[in-house]
């Protein structure tokens, strides 16, 4: 089956520095999305290769509403997906971008509760 | 002689009595006490049945009557023909494959699950009718009005001589069927595990049975509640944590029942973790009727759960099971009761909540799992998911969620079941859960249904929860609140992309829809660290080692 690969690119969102991140697994179901800083004029450049054809205007959605959560620019994000649902892609961009931007620190870890 | 002029009332006991004198004929000295050969079955199945017979051949859930369904495929089919079949379940090759041996010629059922494809296809072809499709209760209630079984071919794990079965912690439908047949002329013919001098308990009293088989193999049974917690994912965790806070908590639900599945697992794991930690323990899911499902373990543990009653066991949990009775049910021989009759009324009248997943939810949130190429049936799903109109006695969930429906739709004072459909917006494959048509309405027309197979009616449904937040329906004023109420969770499906913004934040400002950060939750958090075991192996360390899984879930 043949790859289906899909460009977005925002433009007007703020300049965001960080260190190259990469978060996910490439596993069915799931997605590895890479974030890395680019010169883009304040855009955010977002290209996907996907095994799943045919879902271009969902794609768009997602991405358009995590560009407006974040307003990311000057990175370029490269996603590589075997199948994910829409809820898995918009959590692991979530993470990616929280991850680039901790600029090489640990994601967030999930406060330890106590009884 | 009786008087020729005088009325007969036992027709059905004079031709049961035919009946046995065949088949003693047909058995000879092969028979001893109740006990028969297996290789004599064949001939006992020709000797008790005639054409026309309704033949209850136990198909449950979980435990098969395997070895009898395999026998009455050897009939002969000049004897033995144009039988109506009663099953709960269809589950083995040979429960269709009577038809096509021209054995059997119509079918009243409930849920079909690993036949649904082939059944499908025989519909089509006009190879098998349908009466009806029903809900566990509903068929079970049939048994005692209309179709009534003429034979019943049933499973035990023991029986004795003298006919007395030890059903064991799978007894599950078995009491309803005997029941039904027995006390009406007909005849039981039981297939066991083993012969026993004396059996663990009496689960069916022997003057309730004919016959009993000794099988060749123990009969089959399927390990269907059984969730790897290591395949949750953490949108399953965020969508657990909401049912936690935004429902369970919210209402004060006490006692519910769990649909099957990776999402409702997530919730069984989080309680001893997540619910506790906002204080739930012991103000939320005490009393449950549900199967024992392993990821229950933590939670039974932490002390969460005061009571469980069951419909059938579980593979792998019967050590367990008996080492906690003051949480199952348990008999003086110390291992599990289940009855699914009873569990299924149980799960109707005296439960408070019902959540559970579904393949398509379409506007006005009917929902359904059938599609075009599958006739699924609905097993216990309906009778759990929907407000018991009966109902009379009050708790606080249901009088709650009683006042909500009522803000909308003023009328007397009364309660109301909380029944939550739970799903991702998208399935595997991209296959959108929310629909402008289910497919239940194109397998009615090709099928020749009276209606469009429902598995739980818009009406009934008062929550549906996604990945993108919950919509409480019971606060939604009319119809077109309602559908935009389901389109605002619907996530980017056709249906959630094609919202009416403004209603939809309307919606979100009165509380009708709420997002996850709405009920405190930061995403951020739904990790699989919350899952109180991420593994198979997990839930053995936490059962102290008494839980033993079926061999396909040991990956160590």
């Amino acid at each position: 089956m043949t790859m289906e690969n899909l460009k977005y690119r925002f433009d007007g969102g703020k300049p965001t520095p960080g260190v190259a991140a990469i978060v996910g697994v490439l596993g069915s179901g799931n997605l590895e999305v890479m974030v890395e800083p680019a010169a883009l004029g304040g855009a955010c450049e977002i290209e996907v290769s996907t095994a799943a054809r045919g879902f271009g205007a969902i794609w768009q959605a997602v991405m358009g509403d995590f560009f407006a959560r974040h307003r990311a620019g000057d990175i370029r994000i490269l996603v590589n997906d075997a199948g994910a649902t829409p809820a898995i892609v918009s959590l692991r961009l979530d993470q990616a971008i929280e991850t680039y931007t901790a600029k090489g620190q640990m994601p967030k870890q999930m406060p330890k509760k106590e009884k | 002689m009786p008087n020729p002029t005088e009325k007969i009332w036992d027709h059905e006991r004079q031709r049961r009595n035919q009946k046995l004198a065949r088949a003693a004929s047909a058995l000879g000295a092969s028979q001893r006490d109740k006990v028969v050969p297996a290789d004599m079955a064949v001939q006992l199945l020709e000797a008790v049945l005639e054409p026309g017979d309704r033949v209850c051949l136990e198909g449950n859930n979980q435990k098969q009557a395997d070895f009898l369904a395999q026998a009455l495929t050897r009939v002969d089919p000049a004897r033995v023909n144009k039988l109506h079949m009663l099953q709960s379940v269809l589950a083995l090759p040979e429960h269709l494959d009577l038809y096509e041996l021209g054995i059997a010629e119509q079918l009243d059922f409930s849920f079909s699950g690993p036949q649904a494809a082939r059944l499908a296809r025989m519909v089509g072809k006009g190879q098998i009718r349908i009466g009806a499709i029903h809900t566990y209760l509903e068929l079970f209630s049939r048994y005692f009005v209309d179709l009534t079984p003429h034979v019943a071919l049933v499973v035990a794990q023991s029986a004795d001589a003298q006919g007395n079965l030890y059903t064991g912690p799978n007894t599950e439908d078995t009491p309803a069927i005997i029941e039904a047949t027995a006390f009406k002329n007909g005849i039981v013919i039981a297939q066991v595990n083993e012969l026993v001098d004396k059996v663990p308990r009496v689960d069916i009293p022997g003057d309730w049975v004919n016959f009993v088989i000794p099988s060749p193999r123990p009969h089959f049974i399927e390990p269907l509640f059984t969730r790897d917690p290591a395949q949750i994912s953490e949108i399953q965790v965020l969508m657990a944590m909401m049912a936690i806070k935004g429902i369970y908590a919210e209402y004060g639900v006490q006692r519910l029942n769990h649909g099957i599945g990776f999402d409702t697992a997530a919730i069984e794991l989080l309680l001893p973790t997540y619910a506790a930690s906002l204080g739930l323990k012991g103000k939320i899911c005490s009393h449950w009727a549900l199967n024992p499902h392993p990821a229950m373990i933590p939670a039974i543990e932490a002390g969460f759960v005061k009571s469980i009653h069951s419909f059938g066991s579980e593979l792998g949990m019967e050590n367990y099971i008996a080492a906690r009775p003051d949480v199952f049910f348990t008999g003086a021989d110390g291992t599990m009761r289940s009855n699914r009759a009873f569990s299924q009324a149980a799960g109707h009248y005296a439960c408070d909540l019902f959540i559970g997943s579904t393949l398509q939810i379409d506007l006005a949130g009917n929902s359904s799992t059938a599609t075009l190429d599958r006739i699924s049936g609905f097993g216990g799903a309906p009778n759990m998911g929907a407000d018991a109109a009966g109902r009379r006695h009050a708790s606080p969930a249901w009088l709650r969620a009683g006042e909500q429906a009522r803000s909308q739709r003023p009328g007397i004072p009364r309660g109301r079941k909380l029944v939550v459909q739970m799903v991702e917006t998208f399935r595997e494959h991209m296959q959108p859960a929310f629909v402008a048509e289910l497919d239940a309405w194109k397998l009615a027309e090709s099928a020749g249904m009276p209606l469009p197979p429902v598995m739980i009616y818009g009406d009934d449904v008062t929550h549906i929860l996604t990945e993108e937040g919950i919509a409480n329906l019971l606060l939604c004023a009319n119809a077109e609140e309602r559908e935009q109420a389901i389109r605002g969770v619907a996530g980017y499906t056709e249906m959630g992309l094609g919202r009416d913004l403004r209603i939809v934040e309307n919606l979100r400002d009165r509380g009708v829809i709420q997002r996850a950060e709405d009920l405190g939750i930061d995403k951020r958090d739904a990790t699989r660290d919350l899952l109180a075991a991420r593994s198979i192996k997990d839930l053995v360390r936490a059962s102290g080692g008494l839980y033993q899984p079926p061999v396909r879930f040991r990956n160590w």
